[in-house]
């Protein structure tokens, strides 16, 4: 097979994925549980890919674990995204170079 | 209304997607960097890669497909693997097509869900309230480019970043995740009931013999659904009382 008509299939089938959803429900679902599944599901998914893999994100756990700290801290003040993220890398960097 | 709950959502302009899709962007960055040297010197061309990329527009489906491709598979396998590791949107796009702005025209509907991804799709869904086109396109626009360019300079070269600063940059994307899911644990009493309870079933699942031989992606959904089906059940027991 040539590699171009597998990265065809593969972005025809991943978008198909993708839109299906926005095709077949043109209308509010009504269900309240459903509603608050779907209210919870973002925090939840991101709590599961955070935890525990930012533990192991760059290749030396304390430089991850300070970062993680870091984060936590300027989360709880409600800091921007760029902010947040900017200074765990900033962080995670400093101690690799020093420790590591 | 606006006033009151400023402290959980932005407004869905252009600009504001923008900024939130910085940190995603350079996330992006790093893994399509390595997606594209693995691929090149895997044999694959330059444009077969940044192709790749720029029409698939996700990680694990595209690692998995680059590894299949190479082995030389069957378009069936092919097809199935990548629908499997992919079924998440599925999920996703549901849950977006709640947010949208009601008005919002068919078409726009079609160019929006190709921009679905893990990142875009739970920023999208935490940082505003109603998403409109704008919003999303915005949010869309940095991750785009930082895929598809990550891929380009990984099929380029071998070094770009030096290996440190790789790897700092790799916990830029969890520590976004971290900054969108602390507000709201602080003002939604079942919000932090559905991190913790989710923290504790993906740990468990770790520990446990057979369900840890599960991929890291069905441990997340499973996990994740787990964790946000006892919000909806905590919700309804207690369906009287207004959480702030």
């Amino acid at each position: 097979m040539k590699p171009i008509y597998g990265i065809i299939l593969m972005a025809l089938t991943t978008y198909i994925i993708r839109v299906s959803p926005f095709v077949l429900f043109r209308k509010k679902i009504e269900s309240p549980f459903i509603q608050s599944f779907l209210f919870y599901i973002p925090y939840a998914i991101l709590t599961a890919m955070t935890i525990p893999d930012i533990f192991y994100s760059t290749h030396f756990v304390p430089a991850a674990v300070a970062g993680t700290l870091v984060a936590l801290l300027l989360g709880w003040f409600e800091k921007s995204l760029i902010t947040v993220s900017m200074s765990a890398v900033a962080i995670a960097y400093i101690v690799i170079t020093l420790f590591n | 209304m606006q006033n009151m709950t400023s402290n959980e959502f932005v407004t869905p302009t252009y600009m504001n997607g923008l900024k939130a899709g910085f940190p995603i962007a350079l996330g992006y960055l790093v893994v399509s960097f390595t997606f594209g040297m693995t691929a090149c010197l895997n044999g694959f061309t330059l444009y077969e890669a940044v192709f790749m990329s720029m029409t698939n527009v996700t990680s694990a489906g595209q690692f998995a497909g680059m590894n299949l491709l190479i082995s030389g598979t069957k378009y069936v396998e092919l097809l199935l693997t990548v629908s499997i590791i992919n079924i998440r949107y599925l999920l996703m796009s549901t849950a977006l097509s709640q947010k949208i702005s009601r008005t919002m025209p068919l078409y726009q509907k079609f160019i929006l869900a190709f921009g679905v991804t893990d990142e875009t799709f739970t920023v999208a869904s935490v940082e505003v309230e109603t998403i409109t086109f704008p919003y999303f396109m915005g949010l869309v626009t940095l991750p785009y480019l930082g895929w598809s360019g990550g891929t380009f300079f990984g099929s380029l070269m071998d070094t770009f970043l030096n290996p440190d600063m790789q790897h700092a940059a790799a916990i830029a994307l969890y520590c976004m995740f971290i900054a969108l899911v602390l507000p709201p644990m602080k003002h939604h009493k079942n919000i932090r009931h559905v991190v913790f309870a989710t923290m504790l079933i993906r740990l468990t699942m770790l520990l446990l013999p057979v369900v840890n031989q599960l991929s890291s992606g069905y441990a997340i959904i499973l996990s994740a659904c787990i964790g946000a089906f006892y919000g909806a059940y905590l919700e309804h027991k207690t369906s009287t009382e207004v959480n702030a």
